[in-house]
């Protein structure tokens, strides 16, 4: 009790207290080692894209600015390692924009719905329903596609649209049939593309309309406006550049879709356009041909078909993240002030 | 009202005019009400249809057995769920770590430019299509080890999985109140120790959730598995640890020869069994299915039930206060 206690200094070693100090007793080290981390995930989308770049290079020599501009001959060959990804790119491109044309009015039509009309306690298992309808897996989606939808709706439906509107002049490229019996074609994919996107869409639409401010529906249903009127000419209006920002996000899903895509698009080249003949995507083209790739030219290609992918993704997602961005932020200083 | 301008002219007629834009209300409300529906149509005939179709193939043999060879009945997709089991386990311990320590950056130091390159970078990785994923983790690692291996096929998952993991943990991260951080360094913590003992427990529920979600999403990814793991319908641990052991290799060399074979999983199975054409195996792929999507919506459901009940559980707290 009556013992002189020591003081702390002579508990700590000089050195201890020193490499605490300067280490800020370890926080230096943590410091480190998040940054460390943060450049990882960077440095990994970096790395995606030179990775991309770097094993592309064969093809990007061989075929140069000619591989990827539109052509109507077909030239996708192994054997003779020519290659040309342009019906691939073609595939993607009109797939995408069915899936984006069916899925943009009902995803409007949901989006209004749960943020505008649907009582409150509704709104939360509806979302959930929505969130469930994205998280199927897209071989699933490609099972059911396969034996449900082809046979059911898209032969039928396949059959009857040639008849239509194949006959329809300037229209009948687009339609020109035979459908094959199977119902395998571009227009099965973008039905399928479309059930997939309508979750992405309609969720970041009604996030968008939710930040829409009051006194916007206030002012114009004091006005004498009609609850839709309001939404039509008022509310939508306001999230424009969120709803367009929700789009382009659709879209980006739906170009790099895979697994559901090629399992109903019937995977063949051939060098019509129509919406009813099977046909190719890009990511589908390497799904089918990457691990069984007979040359190293044609890895090349297919890596270069996936390095138009990543480009095309890279942009589009740049782009929605600012218009949505751009709404959400004007949206609470305004409600605000 | 001023009666001497009323014509009889029906479109100049208010009363008209007000009854047509009353029956548009009508019919854009109800729309939008069918469009919901309409949009939840596909939800439910598949799962229906995928319980109706795959109920009949599922008993014991499909959770223990190796499929048998083409043409014969029988058999089961052991190889599959194991291989989903290994490839989600390997994926998480890859992704979660550096996951979670950028997240806690991002929440700290959100305006700096490496937090909005950060923030970026995760948006701009979770658009990358999964094949693309698949193609790269084909170039770094199958390429460097010269054959396809399930680490391959995890990193891919690992990849998918980390944006998912960095949003919802530096959302949770920013939701823990200021004060809490302040007591503790108060205290003479550390930031590392109020980080690891203080904030990381406050948050850890929603951490959990985004964990949850991303297994869910890289348990059914295929495309970047096509050609990483690339699927093998031998691939049993069991089998691999009782021939290591018989043969005397140490642990870590059963791990490794774990880790180097190729390796099945579910969407995988499910890939290739739906385009062949002998029956049984497009019975065994609706199986499958089902198997893959309880797995999934399972993992979904209880994500969001976890978040939903612990939101009410903090509501009644502060509350009762």
């Amino acid at each position: 009790m009556h013992k002189m206690r020591p003081s702390i200094q002579t508990y700590a070693s000089p050195l201890r207290t020193r490499l605490g100090k300067a280490w800020l007793h370890g926080d230096r080290l943590w410091q480190v080692v998040l940054i460390a981390m943060s450049l990882l995930v960077i440095g990994l989308v970096a790395a995606l894209g030179v990775m991309l770049w770097r094993d592309s290079a064969a093809a990007r020599t061989a075929y140069g600015a000619g591989f990827i501009q539109p052509t109507s001959e077909v030239t996708w060959n192994p054997v003779t390692d020519e290659y040309q990804a342009w019906p691939f790119i073609y595939g993607t491109l009109i797939t995408s924009l069915v899936a984006i044309a069916l899925a943009l009015p009902v995803s409007l039509g949901v989006a209004v719905f749960l943020a505008e009309l649907c009582p409150g306690w509704l709104r939360q298992p509806l979302s959930w329903l929505l969130e469930l309808l994205a998280a199927i897996p897209s071989v699933i989606y490609g099972l059911w596609g396969i034996f449900v939808v082809l046979p059911g709706v898209i032969a039928p439906l396949g059959s009857l649209l040639v008849n239509t509107l194949g006959a329809v002049p300037g229209l009948n490229t687009f339609f020109n049939g035979p459908i094959p019996l199977s119902g395998a074609s571009r227009l099965a994919a973008g039905m399928i593309l479309s059930v997939m996107i309508i979750p992405t869409i309609a969720s970041v639409t009604r996030d968008v309309l939710l930040a829409v401010p009051d006194s916007q529906r206030e002012a114009s249903l004091a006005l004498g406006a009609t609850r839709w009127e309001s939404i039509w000419k008022v509310v939508l209006p306001y999230g424009l550049s969120g709803i367009l920002g929700a789009s382009i996000m659709g879209l980006g899903r739906a170009l790099g879709e895979t697994m559901a895509v090629t399992m109903v698009i019937g995977n063949s080249i051939d060098g019509s356009v129509s919406l009813l003949r099977p046909g190719y995507t890009m990511s589908s083209i390497i799904a089918n041909q990457f691990a069984e790739a007979v040359s190293a030219l044609h890895s090349s290609a297919l890596i270069e078909i996936g390095l138009v992918l990543f480009v095309i993704t890279l942009v589009l997602n740049s782009l929605a993240r600012l218009l949505v961005w751009r709404v959400a932020r004007r949206a609470p200083s305004e409600a605000r002030s | 009202m001023n009666t001497a301008g009323r014509s009889d002219h029906p479109r100049l007629d208010p009363r008209a005019g007000r009854m047509r834009r009353r029956a548009a209300n009508r019919l854009m409300l109800l729309l939008a009400g069918l469009m919901t529906i309409l949009a939840l149509v596909p939800l439910f005939w598949i799962v229906g249809y995928v319980i109706y179709r795959g109920s009949g193939s599922l008993n014991l043999a499909f959770f223990t057995q190796l499929p048998r060879p083409l043409g014969m009945e029988g058999g089961g997709v052991l190889s599959a769920i194991q291989g989903t089991l290994l490839l989600s386990l390997l994926a998480c311990i890859m992704a979660i770590p550096p996951g979670m320590l950028a997240a806690l950056y991002a929440a700290r130091h959100p305006n700096t430019p490496l937090g909005v390159a950060l923030r970026f970078g995760t948006d701009v990785l979770s658009g990358v299509p999964s094949i693309v994923i698949g193609l790269f983790c084909y170039s770094v690692v199958v390429k460097a080890q010269g054959h396809f291996s399930g680490l391959a096929g995890a990193a891919a998952l690992a990849i998918i999985m980390m944006p998912t993991i960095i949003r919802t943990t530096e959302e949770m991260v920013r939701l823990v109140p200021q004060t809490l951080r302040e007591a503790s360094l108060a205290l003479g913590a550390p930031e590392w120790k109020t980080s690891l003992s203080v904030i990381l427990p406050a948050a850890v529920n929603g951490i959990v959730t985004g964990v949850l979600l991303g297994i869910a999403r890289a348990s059914g990814e295929t495309a970047p598995l096509l050609f990483t793991a690339l699927g093998n319908e031998q691939f049993e641990i069991g089998r691999i640890i009782r021939n290591g052991a018989a043969s005397g290799a140490g642990f870590l060399e059963i791990a490794a020869s774990i880790f180097s074979q190729p390796v099945d999983s579910l969407p995988l199975t499910l890939w290739k069994y739906a385009q062949q054409p002998y029956p049984e195996r497009v019975e065994q792929s609706w199986a499958v299915a089902l198997v893959l999507m309880i797995l999934v919506l399972a993992l979904n459901i209880l994500a969001r039930a976890w978040v939903s009940s612990r939101a009410r559980f903090l509501r009644q707290t502060r509350g009762n206060k």
